[in-house]
């Protein structure tokens, strides 16, 4: 089983959605001693056009990095966490591979499902730790490996044990190669897939 | 006061603050943030909350002295609020906030403005202790010391 050099040399680039100064700060520095990239921004909105999702030809700010995560918070002003998920991954969205993570200082049942449901990789209780992003990495680079198509059967949500494997995803069937919004340059070096869309319940 | 002294007194007065309540474990994580190359991280996050809070404190204070009060805007503030303190581990004043919200649930002007001088008071008592416990960091380092690594 070979599994894909992809992961080791290349850092995860994660785009960190959060009104709060507090929590961007805090976050991008679980996320960079994680060894990740890290591109904070206060709004869904604002997530948007960096993703060039927003419908402008030239998005300010996309700066041709492709992005492997994202994580945002939910209760944001304006959009929502759960309203930028949606537009995510839109059937027509481009970027709709990435994996998405909510982050929420509320435990309520029926929003974690609802974002589950609307493709929310997982749904993360605040405040983040720092084993719950090394947790993330591992869990998104790992999706890489596995060429026997393992299929996910369960979403994790919630504080679930931090030792517990995720069972690997399986390869992608189609590629983003081909659809990325205009603006960027493909990365030199050959970057991580996305993570193929998991069976829905 | 020579390095063992102060660094003798800023493990006592971190532990203090852990026992009576005024920091929790979210603090102790955002310390283990923080190293060599980054420094001043947990004063830079403290710094904002500051800010913040300062700033809806504020908002909370306008909200509530009009005269058709708008709740959902004041529990809009207090659960910010309730998340940034939340994140740096200042648990009376995440817990003052809980309680707030349940009085902007139940539409109460009096009770919420009882909960907002709590808050603003423990607020004023973490600001102060965590204010003094960074002067003590600040000593230690002038005086040539490293500052301990408690919890």
């Amino acid at each position: 089983m070979a599994r894909r050099v992809s992961c080791g040399s290349e850092e995860l680039h994660v785009l960190a959605v959060d009104d709060s100064n507090v929590d961007r700060k805090v976050i991008e520095r679980l996320l960079r001693i994680s060894s990740c990239k890290v591109t904070a921004v206060d709004s869904g909105s604002r997530a948007l056009q960096y993703l060039g999702l927003d419908g402008e030809k030239n998005s300010v700010g996309f700066d041709g990095l492709k992005v492997n995560l994202i994580m945002t918070d939910y209760s944001m002003p304006g959009m929502t966490g759960y309203e930028l998920l949606k537009k995510i991954k839109q059937k027509s969205s481009a970027l709709r591979e990435i994996p998405v993570v909510i982050m929420s200082s509320e435990k309520i049942l029926a929003r974690i499902d609802r974002c589950l449901e609307e493709g929310a990789e997982e749904f993360l209780m605040k405040p983040v730790k720092l084993s719950d992003v090394k947790r993330l990495k591992s869990f998104i680079l790992r999706g890489e490996g596995d060429e026997h198509g393992e299929k996910q059967t369960q979403k994790r949500k919630l504080e679930d044990d931090p030792l517990s494997a995720s069972s690997p995803l399986s390869s992608s069937a189609s590629s983003l190669s081909g659809n990325l919004s205009p603006s960027p340059p493909p990365s030199p070096s050959s970057t991580l897939q996305p993570l193929s869309k998991r069976t829905r319940l | 006061m020579e390095v063992g002294q102060l660094q003798r007194k800023f493990v006592d007065y971190t532990a203090s603050l852990f026992c009576e309540g005024f920091l929790d474990e979210q603090f102790t994580q955002l310390q283990q943030l923080q190293d060599e190359s980054n420094p001043d991280f947990v004063v830079e996050v403290v710094s904002l909350f500051f800010e913040d809070t300062e700033k809806l404190l504020n908002d909370l204070t306008r909200a509530l002295d009009q005269q058709s009060v708008d709740f959902k805007k004041v529990d809009a503030h207090v659960h910010q609020l309730k998340g940034s303190s939340s994140s740096i581990g200042a648990q009376r004043v995440r817990n003052a906030c809980i309680a707030f919200r349940n009085f902007c649930e139940e539409q109460n002007t009096d009770a919420c403005s009882k909960c907002l001088l709590q808050v603003k008071q423990e607020y004023s008592l973490v600001k102060n202790k965590l204010d003094t416990l960074f002067r003590l960091e600040q000593q230690i380092v002038e005086a040539g010391g490293a500052v301990p690594m408690v919890g």
